[in-house]
């Protein structure tokens, strides 16, 4: 019996830390809550390059999303808390980012090999027209005959 | 357009294909641009780490690293890598005494850094204590270990990500400082 409790105690002292890990946010209203998930969805996390901050474990992912939701339940917009973050991280932190000299192949760069695209098979398919058969003109059209009369 | 010219589009078009993926092979990909080169050391004001025959825990600011060119390394013992480059950065910092070498102690255990800085020897001038990492979020730290090179104004140089060895020191940090000098 002794033992069972001892492991019992034992136990609880895993759980209670497995739960310690997990961070859970108090907001005051709801649009709060949804405005964090928001920008943690749209920010990156600037350790693991290919995930957003929502989706990592790395520790700078936990501390920005503390950051966030500090920021957010001081008042702050979610422009003033981008703007935060990206003075710090730059516009790599943000996979929505601002449209400008740097971000300009990023967002019309696919655009461009799409028109540039359409426009080769245009023109290969303009080329291939220009193979067909050309009408024989009616002296060519006897010789064509001549020759396969005297084939037979 | 005659069809000979027309030929040549595709060839252009895989060189360039061909250019652009060698040009990303050569990259490291968790190189990315520091937003806060060329810009102001961020406002702080922090305490300081007391270690071995070092006793002044007064803050440190941002105006205490104005004057010289200084290196902030940013580490941690629960770092591994921060333990691998540790031994090269005290060889530096006995070599290069015009630099100024500042510790950042990055959410650490001050305990734990202690110890670590009493038995392998410290580097640096002075230790920062950042121990929420609020100082990591201003400099835009990703992790530990980070480098940055503060010029004698106080403008963020250079930052590197990753540990510090021989090649890296020669290749990159040495280009950058004779550079501001």
């Amino acid at each position: 019996m002794r033992k069972i409790i001892l492991i019992l105690i034992i136990s609880s002292a895993f759980v209670v830390s497995v739960n310690a890990a997990i961070v859970v946010y108090q907001f005051d209203n709801e649009s709060q809550q949804q405005r964090f998930n928001d920008l943690s969805d749209q920010l990156r996390c600037p350790m693991c390059l290919n995930s957003n901050l929502s989706g990592s474990d790395a520790p700078i992912a936990a501390d920005l999303r503390a950051e966030i939701y500090e920021q957010i339940i001081d008042g702050r917009s979610n422009d003033e808390i981008i703007d935060f973050l990206t003075q710090r991280y730059g516009d790599f932190i943000n996979y929505r980012p601002p449209l400008n000299s740097g971000t300009f192949l990023l967002w019309f760069g696919p655009l461009f090999l799409l028109l540039a695209g359409i426009f080769i098979v245009w023109r290969i398919g303009k080329n291939s027209q220009k193979l067909q058969p050309l009408e024989l003109s009616s002296e060519e059209q006897k010789k064509l005959n001549t020759l396969l009369e005297n084939k037979k | 357009m005659n069809k000979r010219a027309l030929l040549i589009i595709p060839g252009v078009f895989f060189m360039l294909m061909l250019g652009l993926l060698l040009f990303g092979l050569g990259r490291n990909p968790s190189m990315v641009p520091s937003a806060l080169t060329n810009r102001p050391l961020p406002e702080f004001s922090l305490p300081s780490l007391n270690y071995g025959s070092i006793q002044d825990i007064s803050q440190v600011s941002t105006e205490d690293l104005k004057g010289g060119i200084s290196i902030i390394n940013f580490w941690a013992t629960w770092c591994p890598p921060c333990h691998i480059e540790h031994p090269y950065l005290v060889e530096i910092s006995e070599r290069e005494q015009e630099l100024t070498f500042i510790g950042v102690n990055y959410k650490d255990d001050l305990d734990e850094a202690r110890l670590f800085l009493e038995e392998k020897g410290s580097p640096f001038e002075k230790v920062i204590i950042d121990l929420n990492g609020r100082l990591g979020i201003d400099f835009g730290l990703a992790g530990a270990p980070e480098t940055f090179i503060v010029d004698s104004a106080g403008i963020i140089r250079y930052r590197h990500v990753g540990v510090i060895n021989h090649q890296i020191w020669e290749e990159t940090f040495e280009p950058v400082i004779s550079r501001i000098n």
